[in-house]
């Protein structure tokens, strides 16, 4: 072994050692900040040690594409709002997995077409490519449903079930062809191309509730796509940074799929051509008791214990800001404030923590559904902004809804429940919300940020009369 | 298979085990920079497009090379900036967080 190529493996051991230790950080946020820091050291350890390979002769195409990739990435790291925070990692999936594809395409075509590649090599190329490509399109298109270019709504047709299922086994086929007899282009090619089309038609009717799970699963397939690249090159910093990435996309697919009390394989094929079902109770005449800003604030200047809930809602209205200035004022009362995060609010997993802490909101106050839902039952108010099937008792007491079993939030058992919500419109699982007609429930409707806002005004009226 | 094959094999189940064991830990709290951390770690592929761009082997190689050192290098730079930023806002009760309390706004409101 050379100086030099010591130096490079050493590069890569420190990078995968910084690696674990920074993830390790992340189990406290105190520590969180350092070590993800320490991790981005490893980055640039591992690029340098790269950098100083004998087999790289032409530094003209690194250093173009180093910075045109700096200026694009540079502004998504920093400009990017927290909530556009979805869409913003679906898309960074997209070119993780793009970078993972074209490094094996590339390597397939340099070694003759694949006529210089061993079995086992074919295996992790044709890994590599077939979830790289399947990635590429399928966060794509959760980037569309997210940005709201593409319909959010489960896109269905006849037959969809039998098209994908057709075009899966194909894509298997080929691959394992390949791993038989690698020196076959054709079949390489239209393996990648078939991938493409798997990502598609597994991603587009999957609805934009179910999108926290996508979300962690294109995470899952990116890391592993980048560790077969490890396999195919040979390179283990690529096997082990692939592999955690891979562990941690399964692990959250997993808490996501267990807080909608659905198996993955419900949520991945279960949209396959069924509209959303309609709850089983029908709210005909039954009657919502809306209640006006000024009202709501008088309830809320004189409560001792008040729980947040937010969901999507207060993303889409951008509302943390306008939640925090409302918590201070009860607080100055002397009132107490808690937030209750159901772990699928919002779009993505820890989606709402994130947002309430960009509103400088201490993360000690953030609770865990467990940790809270013995609470509920002691509370003054429980303040509901835009989330809905998180919060629905049906999940609890209604065999015949389709959320019947999900872990919900006992939002119910508060002694008085506000509810902030645009309209009277069920929420994406398309059902009917008992809470709303709740005795002890009254409704705040309009945009969540501009009603917060009224609130703001109305308590600090309130407080100076 | 050769013995390469299987002791790249074992890296891979060993740091899969070791990433289960660290990252169920993870607090729910801290979900989303998990995301963007994982995937800025990931985009490690940089190393990968940096040999297929800069060992002119065939253009072939060198074009798609450039274009996956591009996307990977976005995910570095992207990912660890976004992780960073959004690590910054998490903080403790009692301590001022970046963007600091409006005090000047409160004093207003004592006033009134």
């Amino acid at each position: 072994m050379s100086a030099a190529e010591l130096f490079t493996q050493a590069s890569y051991l420190a990078a995968s050692v910084l690696f674990i230790l920074g993830l390790r950080s992340l189990t406290k946020p105190d520590s969180a900040r350092r070590g993800m820091q320490q991790a981005a050291v490893g980055m640039l350890l591992a690029i340098v040690g790269t950098l100083t390979k004998e087999e790289i002769v032409d530094y003209k195409f690194i250093i173009a594409g180093l910075s045109v990739g700096t200026v694009i990435g540079y502004p998504l790291g920093m400009f990017v709002p927290m909530t556009a925070m979805p869409q913003r990692i679906a898309i960074s999936h997209m070119f993780g997995a793009l970078a993972a594809t074209l490094v094996g395409i590339a390597e397939f075509y340099t070694l003759g077409d694949g006529a210089q590649v061993s079995h086992a090599t074919m295996a992790a190329l044709g890994f590599e490519v077939m979830f790289g490509a399947l990635t590429i399109t399928g966060s794509f298109m959760a980037f569309g449903k997210l940005q709201e270019f593409l319909p959010g709504v489960p896109v269905t047709f006849r037959g969809q079930n039998a098209v994908s299922g057709v075009l899966f086994a194909v894509t298997v086929g080929l691959f394992a062809w390949l791993v038989y007899q690698p020196h076959t282009p054709w079949a390489f090619y239209v393996m990648c191309v078939l991938g493409l089309f798997i990502g598609v038609s597994l991603v587009l009717p999957i609805g934009g509730a179910d999108m926290p799970v996508v979300i962690s699963l294109l995470n899952s397939y990116a890391g592993l796509a980048s560790s077969a690249t490890g396999f195919a090159i040979g390179n283990e910093v690529l096997i082990i940074a692939g592999a955690l990435d891979g562990a941690s996309g399964f692990i959250l697919s997993m808490v996501m799929s267990k807080a909608m009390n659905r198996s993955f394989s419900n949520i991945l094929f279960g949209a396959f051509g069924k509209p959303p079902e309609k709850g089983a109770k029908a709210a005909t005449g039954l009657a919502v008791k809306p209640v006006s800003a000024e009202d709501a604030a008088i309830q809320l200047g004189y409560a001792r214990s008040v729980i947040v809930v937010p969901g999507y809602g207060m993303a889409v209205a951008q509302a943390q800001h306008a939640v925090r200035e409302l918590a201070d004022l009860i607080e100055k009362n002397g009132g107490e404030v808690k937030y209750a995060i159901h772990p699928v609010a919002g779009r993505m997993p820890g989606h709402m923590n994130v947002l309430l802490a960009e509103a400088n909101i201490p993360y000690d106050k953030l609770k865990e559904m467990e940790e809270i839902n013995g609470e509920f039952r002691n509370t003054d108010v429980a303040l509901v902004i835009g989330a809905n099937d998180v919060v629905n008792p049906a999940a609890r007491n209604d065999r015949s809804s389709p959320i019947y079993g999900m872990p919900i939030l006992n939002v119910d058992q508060a002694k008085s429940v506000i509810v902030m919500k645009r309209s009277m419109n069920p929420g994406f699982a398309g059902i009917e919300n008992e809470l709303f007609y709740n005795d002890r429930t009254t409704m705040l409707f309009g945009d969540a940020k501009s009603s917060l806002e009224k609130l703001v005004a109305e308590v600090k009226m309130n407080a100076a009369g | 298979m050769q013995t390469t094959s299987i002791i790249e094999l074992y890296v891979f189940v060993l740091a899969g085990f070791v990433g289960f064991q660290i990252i169920t830990r993870v607090p729910s709290l801290l979900h989303t920079p998990l995301m963007s951390a994982t995937n800025a770690i990931s985009a490690i592929s940089l190393v990968g497009s940096l040999v297929a761009a800069g060992s002119d082997k065939n253009r072939v190689a060198t074009w798609l090379g450039f274009v996956a050192v591009t996307a990977a290098t976005i995910n570095v730079v992207g990912g660890f900036l976004i992780t960073d930023r959004m690590l910054k806002m998490f903080r403790p009760a009692g301590k001022a967080g970046a963007g600091g309390r409006p005090l000047p706004r409160k004093a207003k409101e004592d006033e009134g």
